[in-house]
């Protein structure tokens, strides 16, 4: 597991400060910073993927069945994709956690 | 550019180039565009980046939200790096130092970094007809360091550095005509997109990317944080600036205007400022004189399409 | 077999550049720099160089273009002086911390205002924070070979530093002086091909530019130090290496006459060889007097200093730029540090001359070595003397 900055040394960091691991901040949970979270209802949805587009994140998924759903390890709760689905899928509720 | 290609979904690449994990707001447009617009362009390119919202949220250590070639230096010289790159990578190539790979050079910068404190290096990159291509994701004030005015902010447009008060509408001047600055470099390239209309954005970034020598594309991005407005009101929020004309979407090749949304019809502009809190303070007069500056932008575009 | 040709020394450094291959070269032009520019760009519409030459709209370009081709893995060079360094001064800081080895000439030049364009070493002096290896030069010959030198310690794997090469506007840049240049085969002997260890490529992606949060900006501080530190010894290694090829040998602070001096006079730059003729004068006369002449700039070379002083009584600075309201000129500020801590050490002295373009003759560096002995003698009120100014 990398170390976090609170952990790395002089000695750990690459010259210049490089960052040789592209993509590395899939680490960072921002999940955490939601106040609402999207509910996806494959009954209504038509695998459009226009939730995919407009997502900032970029952590809509299709899942095995091709349905949409939100990663919410990454997603905000920003509630863009409940706003622009056009057969009203995603409803977006309060998040308990 | 087919009609249809702004409308058709599902034909773009699975690949995030930009991936999730990156600290923008909740609801930011910018990282909605900038993630569309790597998908544009891929793997085979390397990007320069200037300091503002994208490079901040996207670029802590030891973290990077990049799986193509970054590079952050300053605030103001986005078109110079980019420049010192392409040269770099042209004289590698004919000395064989590189294999003869048709990498994109590509500059990435927010309204700050391109028509205020960066204006004078995209002029010279332009100028000097560089092989690349520059992409100004605009979200209208200096975002990054706390709402400030930009010369991209719209007229009375609330802002800390211009805010409404009493003696005072926000805003005093009119958004500056980056586009048309930039077309009057005589560059092959000119467009502006905005992120509610992605398939439009993301063609135009592969036709900028593909272009030989120096392309511009402007993209509005619309940021809830600065703009007041709701996080999900993002993509509505985009595709009525375009709706009103406040922000027309169109292209300018070999200096031949084009427009991508020949609306017949324009929505008048209080549908989109009565939408966002930066407006919020504005009179019905102010909101007149608005409508009708904005008349006479659009029909001076129109006079300019072939 | 190489020739010792009359050659103004612009030309000269402009040539260095070419033999050393240079793939690009992104600078403004500002006087007293100009030829240099000028004959690079010669050489590139010639075809004589093979490089990339980007007439950049402002220094602040130049280098963040540099910043950018060093970033790809090219050689590059520019050149500047003066209020282009200043233009370019935040950008500086970037190209060391990021490790991007631009080699840099700088035509030394007073800053304004009043606009000068005559050399002194304020602007030299205004960067000695930003990270960079500076190296000063007292003649053509040096500028040329310190060029050479420079590209080959900025892109070792263990250093990757930028470099700048300090000669003095219009006193260097614009005299004619013997050069030899080496040939050309005998350069790439000497200077293997630039190979950056991360550039940018989209074959292996790397992220360059990170901001860093107080958690972490700290350690990336010490590290940028310490490599500054370290890259000393690789600079050493590199001049004898050079030596050995071509015969002449740099040293971080070299010596005249100091062995047994009672009195020593430091000098940078071009003022070197006039207050040599000063000090052999001063010698015949009978009188104990050496010349220290710094050479490495940064990284500071401690050891050095002071091993060429430990037996003298007084060291007299000469300073070719101000620090105003300061406690001394830059390099005499610096020096007293240097020695501060030692058991043993001289008497320093402070002298500012040679500002905008005032030259100093062997008379007047003969009056500054009496002045500075009497000085430390009686003492005096203040805390350095400014010479040569009209009262």
């Amino acid at each position: 597991m990398a170390k976090t900055e609170a952990e790395l040394t002089w000695k750990d960091l690459e010259m210049g400060c490089i960052v040789t691991e592209p993509g590395n901040a899939s680490q960072y949970k921002s999940g955490d910073w939601r106040s609402q979270r999207p509910l996806f209802d494959s009954n209504k949805c038509i695998k459009c993927g226009m939730c995919y587009i407009f997502c900032p994140e970029g952590c809509v998924e299709q899942n095995a069945e091709g349905y949409f759903e939100a990663n919410l390890f990454y997603c905000k709760g920003c509630g863009i994709c409940a706003r622009e689905c056009w057969p009203g899928a995603i409803t977006m509720v309060e998040e308990e956690e | 550019m087919e009609k249809y290609a702004i409308y058709v979904p599902r034909l773009l690449t699975k690949k995030e180039y930009f991936v999730p994990g990156h600290r923008a707001c909740v609801g930011c447009g910018e990282a909605l565009a900038v993630r569309l617009a790597c998908k544009a362009l891929g793997q085979n390119v390397i990007i320069a980046n200037a300091t503002g919202c994208m490079e901040i949220v996207s670029s802590q250590l030891p973290y990077t939200s990049w799986r193509v070639p970054w590079i952050h230096t300053i605030f103001e010289n986005t078109a110079a790096v980019a420049s010192g790159i392409e040269a770099g990578l042209k004289v590698m190539m004919r000395k064989g130092r590189r294999p003869e790979k048709d990498v994109n050079v590509v500059a990435i910068a927010g309204d700050g970094g391109t028509s205020d404190i960066g204006l004078q290096a995209l002029s010279g990159a332009l100028e000097r007809r560089h092989n690349f291509t520059y992409l100004c994701f605009d979200n209208e004030a200096y975002m990054n360091t706390g709402i400030q005015r930009s010369s991209a902010t719209p007229y009375g447009a609330s802002t800390t550095t211009s805010p409404a008060g009493k003696v005072s509408i926000g805003q005093f001047t009119w958004k500056k005509n980056m586009p048309a600055i930039v077309a009057a470099h005589g560059i092959p390239y000119v467009a502006t997109a905005c992120h509610s209309y992605p398939f439009d954005l993301m063609a135009k970034v592969e036709k900028a990317a593909a272009t030989g020598g120096p392309a511009y594309v402007h993209i509005l991005s619309v940021c809830p944080t600065g703009w007041r407005c709701p996080g999900d009101l993002t993509v509505r929020i985009g595709r009525l600036a375009v709706e009103t004309g406040m922000f027309p979407l169109y292209e300018v090749e070999d200096g031949k205007y084009k427009l991508s949304l020949d609306l017949p019809k324009l929505r008048p502009v209080e549908d989109y400022l009565k939408l966002q809190g930066r407006f919020r303070h504005l009179s019905e007069e102010i909101v007149a004189e608005i409508q009708r500056r904005m008349d006479k932008e659009y029909a001076k575009l129109k006079e300019k399409v072939v | 077999m190489a020739k010792r040709v009359g050659m103004e020394v612009s030309v000269a450094v402009a040539e260095a550049a070419g033999l050393a291959d240079t793939d690009v070269v992104a600078a403004y032009p500002i006087t007293p720099q100009t030829h240099i520019v000028e004959h690079l760009a010669e050489l590139v519409a010639n075809g004589d160089l093979d490089a990339e030459f980007i007439p950049v709209e402002s220094e602040h370009s130049a280098m963040s273009a540099c910043l950018g081709a060093a970033a790809a893995g090219a050689r590059t060079f520019t050149a500047t002086a003066g209020q282009g360094l200043e233009l370019m001064h935040e950008v500086l800081y970037i190209a060391s911390s990021m490790r991007l080895p631009v080699v840099m000439a700088v035509a030394n030049r007073a800053l304004s205002s009043p606009l000068s364009v005559w050399g002194d070493h304020s602007d030299a002096m205004a960067v000695r924070d930003t990270g960079w290896i500076q190296i000063f030069v007292e003649n053509g010959q040096e500028a040329v070979d310190n060029v050479l030198c420079a590209f080959r310690i900025a892109e070792d794997h263990r250093v990757l530093l930028p470099v700048m090469v300090h000669l003095d506007g219009f006193y260097l840049t614009h005299v004619i002086e013997p050069i030899l240049l080496p040939e050309r085969k005998e350069v790439d002997k000497f200077l293997p091909k630039n190979n950056y260890p991360l550039p940018l490529w989209p074959d292996k992606p790397v992220t360059m530019g990170d901001f860093a949060p107080p958690i972490i900006y700290f350690e990336t501080k010490k590290a940028q130090e310490v490599n500054l530190r370290a890259s000393k010894e690789v600079i050493l290694q590199y001049w004898d290496e050079f030596g050995s090829s071509f015969q002449r040998y740099y040293h971080p602070v070299e010596c005249h006459e100091c062995d047994d001096a009672k009195v020593l006079l430091l000098t940078m730059g071009s003022f070197s060889e006039t207050a040599m003729t000063a000090i052999d004068k001063m010698r015949e006369e009978g009188k104990e007097v050496g010349l220290v002449r710094l050479r490495l700039w940064r990284p500071f070379p401690l050891e050095e200093l002071r091993q060429a002083v430990k037996n003298t009584e007084v060291l007299i600075v000469l300073d070719r730029a101000i620090s105003f309201g300061g406690p001394g000129g830059p390099v005499c500020s610096e020096v007293r540090s240097a020695l501060y801590t030692q058991d043993k050490k001289p008497k320093v002295i402070s002298f500012i001359g040679g500002l905008g373009g005032r030259d100093i003759t062997s008379a007047g560096f003969e009056y500054i070595v009496n002045r500075g002995i009497e000085i430390s003698q009686t003492g005096s009120e203040q805390e350095f003397e400014i010479f040569g100014v009209r009262e």
